[in-house]
């Protein structure tokens, strides 16, 4: 356990860190580009450069090791000079345009341009010419001008996804990215590599000029693409989604997540419904929310708890659930099955893609849903979605009696529904996933809910105050509470793993 | 004295040959070799003083102490045959004229260090060289001086030849020893250092083509009588590529010590056409330039070339006359340089650009006040802040040629 000394103040670390991360430890930030805490050292920007005494020369604090008694200096004049210095080396034929280029206001080079180096360039020479459009795979845009050859999405590849897709090929001021002759980034991680690119060189191919990131608004929240429940921020604007960003969980996604997942953020923005539905002679048509709840409580008025099936569903937050599961507390209902997603031929791996395209299965399982089986025929049925096409055939063919449908979209399942009601995604509510893992993830509110949308336990609870039952939660939290025994606070940020 | 051990065969007839080589006393020390303890060839290659003839001086028996004895991964040597460092070209005569040299010397340093399989990097342009090592060595197979249990003595041997494909920063070791797994050649981070971590992750040794043919010498005649060539410090012979404005432009095998100023006019013919001498540079191209005054007053070595400031490197001495315009000559280094980054560092792959494109700039007339001042202040920031050294191997000339012709470059910058 070396003790080092980083200006002027002592730290001890474990064997084999280097002074980067023994700074990073003290909360004191070398500025870098190519270093990435989850992949190889490549060393080559040389932004690093720090001051190590008895050293001849500066030493980059990635790839030196701390040893015992080292006296590092990472804020002196020379060390600022030799950062200055080095990002005039990687502007001089960097475009400097930053008010078109997609990367301007979360760009590290932008960042560190106005930390160090601010002024007029000395460069008077033409800067080298490089593609300005590369397109590099199915979702990423490369930008080689931009490009500062720190070779993290090359290491990416190498060395996370694994799939070896891109090279640098030439030398000197005309080294560029490119993918090996033949191939495409083309892999189900590709977008990581836009977000660990520390410049705007590479860019998504969905979010790149649809909106300028300091206009967008964020929110902390789980990926609901499979059971994993990789942890993401919701970057939003004006109502509308676009883009999920990675957020940190070591103990869950790293900080990586499937382009699969992170582009499912698409369905929220889509064919929403935002009025309730009832059913007539000429099919479903708009009503007023006190119309759509009075249908739906006299259908349940009518019969015996034993004529009635709740169906729960695996891709509904925990509180939502929990909500149905206090409903059917109240009425004596027994019959406890949740629907499911389900996709044909759903990708896996041994990485973050679960072939279960569920962000909350066990939650549902938890509170003693069963896996949908149907014997539906005659019943009165109170579904939440998502529904799969097979599940929504076996629902079609039992013919049940009556059925309350709380959806968020207008999908397929809406079709065989007496009366819907139009619930929030989970990005329009608070709440809570149990993923694989057995790992509570909690979410937070991205979106306004719009037109009469309303969270469904906000439904439920209607439904059961309709029926005569003293329901007054005014937040998920009592229903977390009621049923998992826990708090958002006691989930924390990076979730808790159930006991 | 007779100071050739290195080129005493270059004047026979056929002395590519095996039995030619043998007709020498060539491979007729193996015998010997295998009876010693290989820790005892390390030691006296360290008494021998011999030093790394690539470039960098490294003492070499000190570089091969360094591979750990007691790990159980494979070790090897690869020979650095990439021979690019403008001015220089001895390597690729040993090869072409003495390649049984290289094999035995091979043998040497693989015994010393426990190496069965051994390669020779070798320069892509070097396609005759590289058609005579490969001859030669298969010369040596045939002759059992190769392959399994060579003379019986157990020890087994294989050498590999790969071409390099045009890079001169393959020449660096890492880089070659990228290169050589099939990788881009682009120098790794040190540490670690390849004696640990080497080629495919296992110790290696990487020598010079030059260093290595010096040890059959060394082997048959013992670490004193190397040492009776040379100085104290810098002990042996070496050669030396003369180019340029000389009568006698090519290899020379002097002892070190010698002085530059014998070296030039008198092996090397003088200069040409009666021209006075302008400059020199005494170590390959990325060495700092000597005026003639100072070329006139320095002996090669290790440290006399270092008291002057500058290098004795790889031993190729370019010698400029009077009529060569230093912005020109320091305008084509920087080209080379710029072009020969490999562009993994920041500074250096553009820094060096910078750099050309200033001086191309100057050469085009258009040169400004604070040129010369920027050229210094790009090779100050690139110098010492990258990976491997290509980018003070273009800072050394910037500073030395601003220092030492800087009315030249004053006179493209008037504003």
């Amino acid at each position: 356990m070396p003790k080092l000394t980083i200006d002027g103040k002592e730290i001890t670390v474990e064997e084999g860190t280097t002074v980067f991360e023994a700074a990073r430890q003290m909360k004191t930030s070398i500025p870098h580009f190519c270093y990435h805490s989850k992949l190889s050292i490549a060393g080559n920007c040389r932004m690093c450069l720090v001051e190590i005494e008895k050293m001849p020369k500066p030493q980059i604090s990635c790839n030196t090791v701390a040893q015992e008694g080292m006296v590092v200096h990472t804020q002196t004049d020379n060390v600022k000079a030799l950062q200055k210095n080095v990002l005039e080396f990687i502007l001089i034929n960097h475009p400097i345009d930053c008010p078109v280029c997609d990367q301007a206001g979360e760009c590290k080079l932008q960042k560190y341009y106005m930390n160090y180096s601010v002024g007029d360039s000395e460069f008077n020479e033409s800067k080298v010419k490089k593609p300005k459009k590369v397109d590099l795979g199915p979702n990423v845009m490369l930008d080689d001008e931009r490009c500062i050859l720190c070779t993290r999405c090359v290491r990416f590849c190498d060395e996370i996804s694994k799939t070896g897709e891109l090279c640098v090929t030439n030398r000197g001021d005309r080294s560029t990215l490119r993918t090996f002759p033949g191939k495409k980034l083309d892999n189900k991680y590709s977008l990581n590599t836009v977000d660990i690119c520390p410049v705007g060189a590479l860019t998504s191919k969905p979010f790149r000029f649809q909106q300028r990131v300091w206009f967008l608004k964020s929110a902390p929240s789980i990926c609901t693409g499979c059971a994993t429940g990789c942890n993401i921020e919701i970057n939003h604007n004006d109502g509308k989604v676009f883009r999920y960003q990675t957020r940190k969980n070591e103990a869950v996604n790293e900080c990586w997540t499937c382009d699969e997942g992170r582009l499912s953020y698409t369905f929220i923005n889509e064919s929403r419904l935002i009025r309730p539905l009832l059913k007539t002679a000429n099919g479903l048509e708009e009503v007023t929310k006190t119309q759509a709840l009075a249908a739906a409580t006299e259908a349940l008025q009518k019969c015996s708890a034993e004529q009635i099936v709740f169906l729960g569903s695996a891709y509904e937050s925990n509180e939502n659930n929990a909500a149905l599961k206090k409903l059917a507390n109240n009425l004596g209902v027994t019959a406890l099955q949740y629907a499911f997603h389900e996709v044909e031929n759903p990708s896996s791996d041994d990485f973050l893609i679960k072939a279960d395209k569920n962000p909350n299965r066990a939650g549902v399982s938890n509170l003693g849903f069963a896996e949908f089986s149907g014997e539906l025929t005659g019943k009165t049925v109170l579904a939440m979605e998502r529904i799969s096409a097979s599940q929504i055939e076996k629902i079609r063919s039992q013919k049940p009696k009556y059925l309350i449908l709380l959806s968020s979209h207008q999908s397929p399942a809406c079709e065989l529904a007496d009366v819907v009601l139009p619930v929030c995604t989970f990005a329009e509510q608070k709440g809570s996933f149990i993923n694989f893992q057995e790992r509570i993830q909690k979410f937070e509110v991205a979106l306004a809910p719009k037109g009469q949308m309303q969270t469904a336990w906000q439904f439920l609870q209607e439904i059961a105050q309709s029926l005569g039952h003293a329901w007054a939660i005014t937040s998920p939290e009592p229903l977390l509470k009621e049923f998992f025994n826990l708090t958002y606070e006691e989930i924390g940020e990076q979730g808790k793993l159930l006991e | 004295m007779d100071t050739k051990i290195l080129t005493k065969n270059f004047g026979l007839k056929d002395s590519h040959l095996l039995s030619v080589y043998e007709s020498t006393g060539g491979y007729q020390n193996l015998k010997k070799l295998f009876g010693m303890q290989p820790g005892d060839v390390i030691e006296e290659v360290k008494k021998s003083g011999l030093r790394g003839r690539g470039g960098a001086g490294f003492p070499t028996g000190l570089k091969w102490s360094f591979v750990p004895k007691d790990s159980p991964k494979p070790k090897y040597l690869c020979v650095n045959a990439d021979e690019s460092e403008p001015g220089t070209f001895k390597d690729r005569y040993l090869l072409e004229l003495d390649p049984h040299r290289l094999i035995e010397g091979m043998i040497i340093c693989s015994y010393a260090i426990d190496c069965h399989n051994a390669y020779v990097y070798i320069r892509g342009e070097f396609v005759y060289p590289k058609v005579q090592l490969e001859k030669a060595i298969e010369e040596a197979y045939q002759k059992g001086y190769l392959g399994k249990n060579i003379l019986g003595s157990g020890f087994d041997l294989e050498i590999t030849v790969h071409r390099g494909a045009g890079a001169y920063i393959c020449g660096e070791e890492t880089a070659l020893l990228n290169s050589l797994e099939g990788k881009r050649g682009q120098p790794r981070l040190k540490p670690p250092f390849p004696a640990v971590v080497g080629l495919f992750a296992c110790p290696t040794v990487v020598n010079n083509v030059e260093t290595i043919s010096a040890l059959p010498y060394v082997l048959e005649n013992g670490a004193d009588a190397y040492r009776q060539f040379g100085t104290e410090k810098s002990p042996g012979t070496k050669m030396f590529s003369v180019s340029g404005h000389v009568n006698r432009p090519g290899n020379f095998e002097i002892p070190l010590g010698y002085p530059l100023k014998k070296l030039i006019m008198e092996d090397a013919g003088g200069i040409k056409d009666g021209k006075a001498l302008k400059a020199v540079i005494p170590g390959g191209s990325s060495v700092p330039v000597l005026t003639a005054e100072e070329a006139m007053d320095v002996n090669l070595d290790y440290e006399s070339l270092q008291e002057k400031g500058t290098m004795l490197g790889s031993g190729g001495v370019i010698v400029m006359d009077e009529t060569t315009c230093m912005v020109k000559a320091l305008t084509n280094l920087a080209h080379f340089y710029s072009h020969e980054s490999c562009g993994q560092c920041s500074p250096c792959r553009e820094g060096t650009g910078w750099a050309h494109k200033i001086l191309q700039r100057m050469l085009g007339g258009e040169g400004r006040a604070n040129d010369i001042d920027e050229l210094n202040r790009i090779a100050d920031n690139m110098a010492g802040k990258t990976i491997c050294v290509l980018a003070d191997a273009l800072a050394m000339p910037i500073w030395s040629y601003l220092k030492k012709f800087r009315s030249e470059f004053e006179a493209l910058c008037r504003s």
